[in-house]
């Protein structure tokens, strides 16, 4: 035995005679991991989050959340001798006196838009491969629940320099809280101490944004590993992955190795940016007034379909019996986000209530072998890029030598128009790309080789795939739609015609496919 | 649920391929070889931060191709940090990928469900704790608790009060009164109407006492934008038109939607732009919405001039200024 083994060994046992953790260990250290790019998403998500710990902590040290009046006497010349709030001043502190503090702030604004980046696009890789279905419901409710949370964290966190910008937007939302009918301007005034903007806001959000929200995500992104953990990672379809096994590579070393060093790439390239790309140049916005703005004033990207939706509402407010009800806020700034939002939540439970499936499922679905699936989230998403087209439209028309007017009316009118025409296409491409693999099983590759036949007639060469690939072009199961009879076996009337007839009619449409190739079908060919 | 076709079958997970490097002794050393460079390199790294922090300039501006003239400090302590850290990843990752084991391992899985041996013993030892505590005859404790329970949530709701004061009247109120002189912001002087042109813009607060505080509060709702237009442009009935004075009309600069500065004014086509969400307000025509989500027109200030020929308010605002709330009685 070696002296390091004997120290090693040493410290283990010391650890396992309180812990009695290696039996745990054992069976961990060689839990397997599939391997896939897209599973990297949410390890993006992860990391940036662990990032925007470090880079906040460091902002904290110098990072004054006060909205106390100091006049600037800084290094930045174009503001000195300014009005303007401690939050404000020490931001500017940070920004030019502390050496490195500039990257910090922004390594932690990068980090921020990339978490929000990260979390969105490993949501729609887990929507459209359908990985939130049995038994992952629960943290698909965790996941938009994160979601969620890190929109207001993100929200929170740009507001807190108090430059014009970033006050322009708590404006926005205080008028969107203020607009709540009967208690809107209670919690208001609350919220804010008084009337917009007062002097307790900035210092009261620091706490949100530095304890209160970024303890309640770490609490529920444990839970969401947790769970990953416990239930074993999902796998993509493919030669010897069945819905019984995992197949992937041991957590130690290989997985381990991995993902310590994708860490440290998100990391590096985070910074990279943050060395090369200038993001929210709070010095150029000035200190926020209420009575100034700037023209062109956009939320982060994860805020701008919200602005977007508010920007196309019509001008809508109900006046009567002494009181004011703005629809021009609630529908856009409430009512449609909270349908987006819920929605999206329940959705796993909304496509099992019409696929009548109650069985677990390990094996991701190929986006095109659940067509309306697919084309559901390709509705969701055209309707949410509308809206976020139209959060900058100011910036587009601009850029694009358009009128504002333009802008709104397409938006006003796309955003009924084009996620149904979405639907509609995506559904047919899934059901053209079931065909085309369907003709690639049956008939082959093609090679491009041309061959005349001695008739004079030009054919040309297929070959056929191999073995894994057809298991994988045909692995899926084809639905099979719900008949829920009207009549039960005495011939009685059941109760709930009508709802058992609404989830046939959309079980049927959840299940139209292009039968797949068949053993029969590759023998009877072989005979040609 | 599949029906009787008979599927394809599965030729199961494929027989590993080796790599180079598990095959030839050179192609390993080289392997390693790589990794240590990549280790090295974050190395190199780490040095170009601590020489950038302690040694480079604040005040050094350097060009550098595609970002322009930039701050030197900056650039090469983001760079020495970002290189430092990548390449500790690609170091990790290009050992994991070359030289750590790469034959796929399969584990089996287990349903999620429970044995139904330890869900009945579950349901057992539950229903035996509950018979216990006897839950189910105590209802007065039960009831009791029930009340206590629903009652505490009340005390850190009631804590929360003093969060601020209640709205009262103060949404309605600017301190814009009858008599009250137009001040320059910035600036803080009285104007008369003839440091206005024709289609000038300037922005007013109300002029406080000497030595007085103006709070971001006050500002909020109290800052007013003026436009001077020939007299005839205006389309105003005789009530509104009293309210200018020698073509200068004023208006709340807060927005009637959600209170950002309606601060873009169209000389050519006398329209006011909310630059957040794009309402445009005709000043021809006290303010009307002609385009955009907000519902109602910006209120307009009355404005006449007093004995010394400054710009006062004849009274003050009509209506509350800024975005609705439930209480505003905008009929």
């Amino acid at each position: 035995m070696t002296a390091r083994e004997r120290i090693t060994g040493s410290v283990a046992n010391y650890v396992d005679e309180r812990t009695g953790a290696a039996a745990w260990m054992k069976k961990n250290l060689n839990k397997v991991f599939p391997d896939h790019w897209s599973f990297l998403l949410g390890e993006i998500a992860l990391y940036s989050f662990i990032i925007l710990l470090l880079s906040g902590t460091f902002l904290t040290f110098w990072f004054d959340p006060s909205q106390r009046e100091v006049i600037y006497d800084g290094d930045y010349q174009p503001l000195s001798g300014l009005k303007m709030s401690a939050a404000y001043a020490s931001t500017l502190h940070i920004s030019f006196e502390v050496r490195g503090g500039l990257l910090m702030r922004q390594i932690h604004h990068w980090a921020a838009l990339l978490f929000m980046v990260a979390i969105v696009v490993h949501l729609l890789r887990v929507y459209f491969t359908g990985a939130f279905r049995k038994p992952r419901e629960f943290n698909w409710i965790i996941g938009v629940g994160l979601l969620t949370l890190g929109i207001v964290e993100g929200f929170l966190g740009y507001s807190l320099p108090d430059d014009l910008l970033s006050g322009t937007g708590i404006r926005i939302a205080e008028a969107i809280i203020q607009a709540l009918p009967v208690v809107g301007s209670y919690i208001a005034f609350f919220a804010f101490g008084g009337a917009f903007p007062g002097e307790v806001f900035i210092p009261r959000i620091f706490t949100v944004h530095v304890l209160l929200l970024p303890g309640i995500f770490l609490a529920l992104i444990t839970v969401h590993l947790m769970l990953v953990w416990y239930q074993k990672h999902t796998q993509y379809p493919g030669p010897g992955r069945t819905e019984k096994n995992v197949v992937g590579y041991p957590l130690f070393p290989v997985y381990m190795a991995k993902a310590g060093g994708f860490f440290f790439i998100v990391f590096g390239v985070i910074a990279f940016l943050s060395a090369v790309a200038s993001i929210n140049p709070i010095w150029l916005y000035g200190p926020y007034t209420p009575g100034q703005i700037s023209a062109g004033s956009q939320p982060d990207w994860y805020m701008g379909w919200l602005d977007g939706l508010v920007r196309m509402a019509p001008p809508l407010e109900t006046h009567a019996f002494g009181h004011t009800i703005s629809w021009n806020i609630l529908i856009p700034g409430l009512i449609l986000p909270g349908i987006m939002f819920t929605g999206l939540a329940l959705y796993p439970f909304i496509e099992a209530w019409i696929s009548g499936d109650k069985r677990e499922h390990h094996i991701l679905d190929r986006p095109r072998n659940v067509p309306n699936r697919t084309a559901l989230g390709a509705m969701a998403l055209t309707f949410t890029i509308v809206a976020l087209l139209n959060g900058g439209n100011d910036i587009i028309a601009t850029t694009f030598n358009l009128t504002i007017n333009q802008m709104m009316w397409f938006s006003r009118i796309g955003i009924l128009v084009l996620p149904p025409i979405a639907f509609v296409v995506t559904k047919r491409l899934c059901l053209s790309l079931q065909r085309a693999d369907r003709d690639l099983v049956l008939h082959g590759r093609e090679t491009g080789t041309l061959v005349r036949m001695p008739s004079g007639e030009f054919v040309e060469i297929h070959e056929p795939i191999s073995a894994e690939k057809a298991w994988t072009l045909t692995q899926h199961e084809q639905p099979v739609p719900l008949e829920l009879p009207a009549t039960d076996a005495r011939g009685l009337k059941r109760p709930g015609a009508i709802k058992n007839k609404l989830r046939n009619r959309m079980s049927r449409a959840h299940a139209v496919a292009v039968p797949k190739v068949s053993a029969q079908d590759l023998k009877e060919i072989e005979h040609h | 649920m599949s029906s009787e076709v008979e599927v394809i079958k599965d030729p199961g997970v494929p027989a590993h391929i080796h790599r180079q490097a598990d095959l030839d002794p050179k192609a390993e050393k080289k392997a390693e070889r790589q990794v240590a460079i990549l280790f090295a390199l974050s190395a190199l790294g780490t040095i170009l931060f601590i020489y950038s922090y302690i040694w480079i300039s604040e005040d050094l501006f350097i060009y550098f191709p595609v970002l322009g003239t930039t701050n030197a400090k900056q650039l090469f302590l983001g760079l020495g940090l970002a290189l430092s850290l990548f390449f500790i990843g690609a170091g990790a990752i290009h050992w994991a990928k070359t030289l750590m084991p790469d034959e796929e391992v399969i584990a089996m899985r287990h349903e999620m469900r429970s044995e139904d041996e330890d869900r009945r013993e579950l349901v057992k030892t539950a229903k035996q704790g509950a018979a216990a505590a006897a839950l189910g005859r105590r209802s007065l404790i039960k009831r009791s608790l029930g009340l206590s329970l629903g009652l505490i949530g009340l005390s850190p709701l009631l804590l929360l009060r003093d969060l601020g004061p209640l709205p009262g009247k103060d949404l309605e109120k600017t301190s814009w009164k009858s008599g009250t002189r137009l001040v320059t912001d910035p600036g803080d002087r009285p104007i008369k109407p003839s440091d206005l042109e024709v289609g000038a813009v300037a922005q007013v607060l109300p002029a406080i006492a000497e030595g007085g505080h103006r709070a971001l509060s006050d500002i909020g709702k109290d800052a007013v934008l003026l436009i001077r237009l020939r007299p005839e442009e205006f389309q105003l009935d005789a009530e509104r038109l009293g309210m200018t004075y020698q073509g200068i009309i004023a208006f709340s600069k807060i927005c009637s939607h959600m209170g950002c500065a309606v601060a873009l004014y169209e000389q050519q086509t006398k329209h006011l732009l909310c630059p957040c969400h794009q309402s445009t307000f005709d000043v021809t025509r006290a303010a009307k919405v002609i385009f955009g989500p907000a519902a109602r027109p910006l209120p307009q200030l009355a404005i006449t001039v007093d004995s010394e020929g400054y710009l006062i308010a004849q009274k003050p605002f009509s209506e509350p200024v800024g975005p609705s709330y439930w209480e505003r009685n905008s009929q």
